[in-house]
């Protein structure tokens, strides 16, 4: 079957997006960012092929409550497969750099102490889960943030005098680069196998032999890519012919309308940079604002935010829900976010009232870029990382309200992929007028 | 206006320019053997012709400044400045001057600048301009003479407003040069330059109309600068500029008989995709990298604002010799600074109208209010009139500090984008039978 491969190069992630002929999201894939773009858009790419054959298998294998199961285990398995692959290779590597010069005065205990980490952190992968089918827990997407929490958890327990803790997490700092940095066999025919094993285990034989079958129909479905279309800040970098790169604003405008066709305003709030967009009836852009050299009050600037406070960036929100009385924060600019903090902290400001009024300073930037760009028109759709964040969701939310009255707020789960998405779509549609052209 | 880099390519009339600067440059430096007087005045509403009929030797500081810039040199003079205590919301004109000269006043030839013998300062539309003499005062300990030019609020040039400023010019401007010089006023002479002026006007019109041709062949901004460089400066009313002139629109009517576009830095320009009308100054520091932003994406400009900063000849105005103080009065009161916000909007509705542009885009500057005070209004309003988009980038004059590449470039392609997606979508409505706005 023909698809067609939007890539967002984001400063913070990357993000991909496979669609079909009927533009219908067939899969999804997403890693952080790094040094190396091309290897991050081969990467999300792959993991949007992964995540496309399961969106086949879903389907291929109907609405049947048993084959539903045989497909959620097969999931879970598959991603378990896959995180073992992930921490085969980060072992090699860890025990490399415990074996460097750098570390020779304590190479053998350090050597020890990696070993045990490493072992635990296996353990804590091949465990089965307790809760087979209930909510998964709220973890990162990311190998670097799972393996971090892990690593650092047993590292702080096995840390002795010789060894110290800050020697251990040296190891996972140098580990987790070269393990970023190297492609690795993540595909869904290399891990499928050993999956189908576990998720069958225990299963009905038939339902197993199903869904069996099925996986190996859906293995055997042809992707061919017609096209790949990058956006987003690091799309300059991508080996692309120049009409196969698109601008993020386009993508953003046209992806937001392909989720909410009555999508007018669009606000795009990624890691450092924030856009205001206004679309058409047909996702074309019309206007745009966006924030200037400086990235005050973008994605990035909650990073440093949840650093600063010790917390998850995905934590940040829900804390701030719990406020009663913002704080008011006049400054969003990210270098001074820590003293700002520390000084609200100091004079006594509860934590969930001061990162309230951090994510209205956030959206009250984001106000006056919409302003700029012909403000808010119904229906206003929120993309980027930034949407979702359930506290910058009500600021915008109240926001809105009281400077233009009510209005319809878009928020799609996918929302971290919607420039993405829109490359796709850029894709398919742009294939399709080269070839009604030829 | 002097060169990057040898490599660039050039048009041969702008060697003919190189020349004519570097002969002027060569007077000021010798300006004390020669035995002549140096004024420094501004660039608009400049009254060169009355400096000529006195033999003094002018000098323009915003073009020191903007020549420091393409050489890079305009960091340190700022800096120079910010020592001396100016804050960085100081026009970086002012600043990059003054550091100039405090580190030895060395002009764009690489020869040292004449302290001036009077500041004229004509007054037309920017506030900053009489700070900026009022310091140049105190660091050379030099008198001022003010032309007090009356902004055109109400959209137009009274006669009460003429006579407010030939009263000027006879009582206070012609006084001072004749005590400067120690000759008596001259009307022959300065009748004499202006007819010459009037030609060079005439041939200047013809070359920045040109663009009006498919393909474009000039760019009027970044070419525009070039263009515009003697006439706006030392020369109009010499016969040197009235042969640049000659020369120049010859050189354009060549290309637009042979179909051909402007000679860029980087080569001559191929498809001419878009045509675009731009408003406000060049940024200076960075000013062949964005050119090649718009170059490497088939962007012409078609007509500008800022080729009007000193004089407004494609509407009709010509220096006349048949009343040469009254003349000089309507020239100081019709630069594009001294106009009032319809004014500029009705001119740019009519630029995107007579030229056929694509739409307009504003090039909004840190340093400079005259300039962006209300260009988000214009934005709007030229959007709103013509049906056409839109976009807006920011930098500065001289002050590297607030360019921005990547968001710049960013801002430019998704621009551009969005102008070749509206054409699509308007194609793609047409077809359907659909109304479509031109």
């Amino acid at each position: 079957m023909k698809v067609y491969v939007g890539i967002d190069l984001g400063s913070t992630t990357t993000k991909a997006v496979m669609i079909d002929e009927g533009e219908q999201v067939l899969g999804r894939g997403i890693t952080n960012s790094r040094s190396n773009y091309e290897l991050a858009a081969a990467i999300a790419r792959d993991e949007a092929r992964v995540s496309a054959r399961f969106t086949l298998l879903e389907r291929e294998l109907g609405e049947a409550p048993e084959l539903a199961r045989f497909r959620t285990r097969l999931a879970k398995a598959f991603r378990k497969q896959q995180s073992l692959t992930q921490l085969a290779a980060f072992r090699d590597l860890a025990l490399e750099e415990a074996g460097a010069d750098r570390v020779a005065a304590i190479r053998a205990p350090l050597t020890a102490a990696v070993r045990r980490v490493l072992d635990g952190m296996k353990e804590r992968v091949e465990k089965p889960s307790l809760l087979e089918g209930g909510a998964p827990a709220k973890t990162s997407d990311f190998f670097r943030d799972r393996a971090a929490a892990d690593y650092a958890k047993l590292a702080e327990q096995i840390q002795d005098r010789t060894v110290r803790f800050d020697d251990l997490m040296g190891i996972f700092d140098k580990a987790i680069l070269r393990v970023e940095n190297t492609e690795l066999d993540l595909s869904f025919a290399g891990n499928v196998g050993a999956a189908i094993e576990e998720a069958t285990r225990g299963l009905d034989p038939s339902v197993g032999e199903r869904g069996r079958g099925a996986v190996l129909r859906v293995a055997e479905i042809p992707l061919d890519v017609g096209c790949v279309i990058g956006t987003g800040y690091g799309r300059q970098t991508l080996p692309f012919p120049r009409e196969d790169i698109r601008s993020e604003i386009l993508c953003h405008g046209l992806g937001a309308h392909h989720q909410f066709p009555l999508t007018r305003t669009v606000l795009d709030i990624g890691g450092q940079d924030t856009k205001a967009i206004q679309v058409d009836g047909d996702g074309v852009v019309t206007s745009f604002q966006m924030n200037d050299r400086c990235a005050a009050g973008c994605g990035r600037y909650l990073g440093y935010i949840a650093d600063e406070m010790s917390l998850g960036v995905h934590e940040l929100g829900p804390i701030a829900l719990e406020s009663t009385r913002t704080v008011k924060i006049n400054s969003t600019c990210t270098v001074f976010a820590g003293a700002e903090l520390r000084d609200h902290l100091s004079n006594g400001q509860r934590r969930e009232d001061i990162l309230a009024g951090l994510h209205r300073a956030i959206i009250l930037r984001a106000m006056a870029l919409l302003a700029r760009s012909g403000g808010v028109e119904e229906e206003l759709t929120f993309t980027g990382g930034v949407a979702n964040n359930p506290a910058a969701v009500e600021a915008l939310r109240a926001l809105v309200r009281e400077n233009y009255g009510e209005r319809t707020l878009n928020i799609s789960p996918g929302s971290i992929y919607t420039g993405a998405l829109g490359a796709a779509l850029f894709g398919r549609r742009g294939l399709e007028a080269r070839e009604l052209a030829a | 206006m002097t060169s990057e880099a040898d490599a660039i390519q050039k048009e041969p009339s702008m060697l003919v320019q190189k020349a004519m600067i570097a002969e002027h440059y060569e007077k000021l430096a010798h300006a004390k053997e020669l035995g002549k007087k140096v004024v420094y005045t501004f660039v608009p509403g400049n009254l060169t012709e009355l400096m000529n009929a006195f033999d003094v030797l002018p000098v323009y500081p915003e073009i020191n400044a903007l020549s420091s810039a393409m050489r890079q040199k305009a960091g340190r003079y700022i800096a120079e400045a910010e020592r001396l205590g100016h804050s960085e919301d100081v026009c970086t004109y002012v600043k990059c001057d003054i550091g100039m000269k405090r580190q030895g006043n060395v002009g764009p030839t690489g020869q040292p600048l004449p302290p001036p013998d009077l500041l004229l300062l004509s007054y037309t539309g920017c506030f900053t301009f009489m700070k900026w003499f009022e310091l140049l005062r105190e660091e050379y300990g030099c008198p001022v003479v003010m032309l007090h030019t009356p902004y055109q609020g109400d959209g137009e040039i009274t006669d009460n407003m003429r006579r407010y400023v030939v009263e000027q010019l006879e009582r206070e401007v012609i006084p001072a040069f004749e005590r400067l010089t120690g000759t008596r006023y001259d009307e022959d002479r300065l009748k004499a330059a202006m007819a010459k002026s009037a030609q060079a006007e005439d041939d200047m019109v013809a070359v920045l109309e040109s663009a009006k041709h498919r393909p474009s062949p000039i760019d009027a901004y970044f070419g525009g600068v070039y263009y515009i460089g003697p006439m706006f400066t030392a020369f109009r009313g010499t016969a040197g500029a009235a042969e640049y002139y000659a020369q120049l629109r010859r050189e354009v009517g060549g290309r637009v008989a042979s179909g051909e576009g402007p000679i860029t830095p980087e080569g001559p320009m191929g498809e001419q995709r878009y045509r675009l009308v731009v408003e406000g100054p060049p940024n200076w520091t960075n000013f062949r990298e964005l050119w090649r932003m718009f170059h490497e994406e088939g962007a012409v400009v078609v007509a500008s604002s800022y080729t009007k900063v000193g004089g407004f000849y494609d509407q009709g105005f010509r220096h006349d010799a048949s009343r040469p103080l009254e003349s000089l009065a309507d020239y100081c009161m019709g630069c594009y600074t001294n106009r009032s916000l319809p004014q500029r909007l009705d001119l740019l509705e009519r630029y995107v109208r007579d030229y056929e542009a694509d739409g307009l885009l504003i090039n909004s500057v840190k340093s400079c209010n005259s300039f962006s005070a209300g260009q988000l209004l214009l934005l709007r309003e030229i959007e709103k009139r013509t049906g056409r988009p839109a976009g807006f980038i920011e930098t500065d004059l001289v002050d590297r500090r607030y360019f921005s590449a990547a968001n710049v470039k960013n801002r430019i392609e998704s621009y551009l984008q969005m102008i070749g997606e509206k054409r699509r979508s308007r194609g793609a409505r047409g077809a359907r039978g659909e109304e479509v706005r031109p």
